[in-house]
């Protein structure tokens, strides 16, 4: 057995002498058209013919075992820091503090609204305990996972001279320890909204008139709705949707191997970035409406039981149907 | 007060590796990281060239910029460096560098990468200098002990420059002048927004 194996690495041993011998001739006839003092690879050669979207980086080979440090040069990560260090700023002071001036100068216009009529002291069940439980697991988890990640983007600048650094890290390494793991009932969470609610917000010509109405936000009179008019599908999908973007995103980069290179997390990391900002914002109009922009809205997510007045105002079709199932408005409970 | 730069003659970098070595046994780097590497461009084409590459300490560094704990200074030398009791391992630094310097010890999931580390142009952290400490979390302080990174001292073909920008520039441009050829100093134009008149 050893025998035949050292005859075969002998013949192989030959095989390649001659098959260096053989090939000699070739290499020296190619190094006739090699000029050796051919000018080196300039970096700025390299530069040049970096393309957009081709590739972004200069690289070439190592020999230690880390296959990541064969990139030499990146000059991505520049762009990727003007946009991190400007653009995306930008859109977080818009998306924030723009929302809160109009939430603002709205409150103060058009004030709170109130029902119509006033609260009768009948009450219609709109949302169950299982609806409110996702609902507010989800919105919880969004309130840190939004304040951390608006620290990694802002605290610097408006917590550390508060602070100081030391106590600052601290509280930044808990907040993004925080993000890490709530990200995860925030995902299970928009994934049971989804169900529970998608077949009530498919969009309809309903939408439309209602939109074209103002939505009884502006003007006056209150457009006929299903069980989610208009403005809540818009809530509805952009949390949908941006939540699910925030997911992939936010999955690459808590998994940061699985991405496949900087280029994508940086890719990524933009995407997270922009909608965290816009969902904050839209986030903030939500609250808003749902709680001192409209008496009785918040009772549909505390108690889950709505005056029956408020819900014909602004959901006059639902509570049609909710009659016609046989639901009988209860009496509410006096205070005690 | 001097600019500290490293500059890569790669006309003359023989991919010995030594700067590697050096500075892995000099500043007891961590188990899979490389505070420096040395990268072959054009492997087996003409006009292949070897760079050793590391943490350039740029002027403006992006790290720094994006650090959302603000843990980066910058030394009188110029030479950039971090506190790895601020770092909380969020991996931006390592987003924005264009050099791939800034690296951590664990490659798990899940934000575990633990504290950032790279290259200090052998100067230590900011601990007191030459303290048990700083030596435990950053590797060696050469630059308070008068000496310049090992890296460069130790590079056999002395393609490796560390120190002075000016100094360096200059005996990079008189070898171009002598020897009538030179690939440029690499990564200076990104770190530097200056590179080497020849």
């Amino acid at each position: 057995m050893r025998l035949t194996r050292s005859i075969l690495s002998f013949l192989a041993m030959v095989a390649m002498v001659i098959g260096l011998g053989l090939s000699t001739p070739v290499a020296a006839q190619q190094g006739a058209a090699i000029n050796p003092t051919a000018k080196s690879v300039t970096e700025d050669q390299l530069l040049n013919a970096l393309k957009p979207g081709s590739a972004a980086e200069i690289g070439g080979r190592v020999s230690i075992p880390d296959v990541k440090s064969s990139t030499l040069i990146r000059p991505a990560g520049r762009e990727w820091r003007e946009f991190h260090q400007g653009t995306m700023h930008l859109i977080g002071g818009i998306a924030i503090l723009g929302m809160l001036a109009l939430l603002v100068v709205f409150y103060f216009t058009r004030g709170k609204i109130m029902i119509p009529g006033g609260p009768t002291n009948r009450t219609i069940t709109r949302f169950g305990g299982f609806d409110r439980f996702v609902h507010w697991t989800t919105a919880g988890c969004f309130i840190v996972l939004a304040l951390s990640g608006l620290n990694i983007t802002f605290g610097k600048a408006i917590l550390i001279p508060i602070l100081g650094e030391p106590a600052f890290a601290a509280a930044a390494q808990l907040g993004k320890y925080a993000h890490n793991y709530l990200a995860f009932p925030f995902m299970i969470g928009l994934a049971l909204m989804f169900l529970i609610w998608v077949k009530d917000n498919i969009p309809g010509m309903i939408d439309v008139q209602w939109f074209a109405q103002g939505g009884g936000l502006i003007g006056k009179g209150h457009p006929k709705a299903k069980r989610f008019n208009g403005g809540q599908k818009m809530v509805f999908w952009s949390v949908i949707l941006g939540g699910a973007a925030l997911s992939v995103s936010g999955w690459y980069l808590l998994f940061p191997y699985t991405a496949g290179g900087v280029l994508n997390l940086q890719f990524w990391n933009v995407v997270h970035g922009v909608v965290s900002m816009l969902l904050i914002g839209a986030m903030l109009a939500h609250a808003y409406i749902g709680s001192i922009g409209m008496e009785g809205a918040f009772d549909a997510m505390g108690s889950g039981e709505v005056d029956l007045n408020w819900a014909k105002e602004h959901h006059s079709l639902w509570v049609e149907d909710e009659m016609k199932k046989g639901v009988v408005p209860a009496a509410m409970q006096p205070a005690e | 007060m001097a600019r500290m730069k490293f500059l890569c003659d790669a006309d003359r970098c023989i991919e010995c590796n030594a700067c590697v070595t050096a500075c892995k046994n000099e500043n007891d780097v961590p188990w899979g990281i490389n505070r420096r590497r040395v990268v072959t461009i054009n492997d087996g084409k003409p006009g292949e060239r070897s760079i050793s590459m590391a943490c350039m300490h740029c002027t403006d560094a992006p790290c720094a910029a994006v650090c959302p704990v603000d843990c980066f200074y910058v030394t009188v030398d110029k030479v950039v460096l971090h506190s790895k009791d601020l770092c909380i391992g969020c991996g931006y630094c390592f987003y924005a560098c264009p050099f791939g310097a800034p690296q951590y010890p664990k490659v798990g999931n899940f934000g575990s990468r633990g504290k950032m580390d790279k290259c200090t142009f052998c100067a230590g952290g900011p601990e007191a200098d030459l303290s048990p400490a700083e030596f435990q979390k950053y590797g060696s302080n050469r630059l308070a002990e008068g000496k310049l990174p090992l890296c460069a001292e130790m590079c056999s073909t002395k393609s490796l420059l560390a120190g002075d920008g000016d100094i360096i520039a200059k005996i990079y441009k008189e070898r171009v002048v002598k020897r009538g050829y030179g690939s440029g100093a690499w990564g200076w134009k990104t770190a530097y927004k200056e590179t080497v008149a020849i």
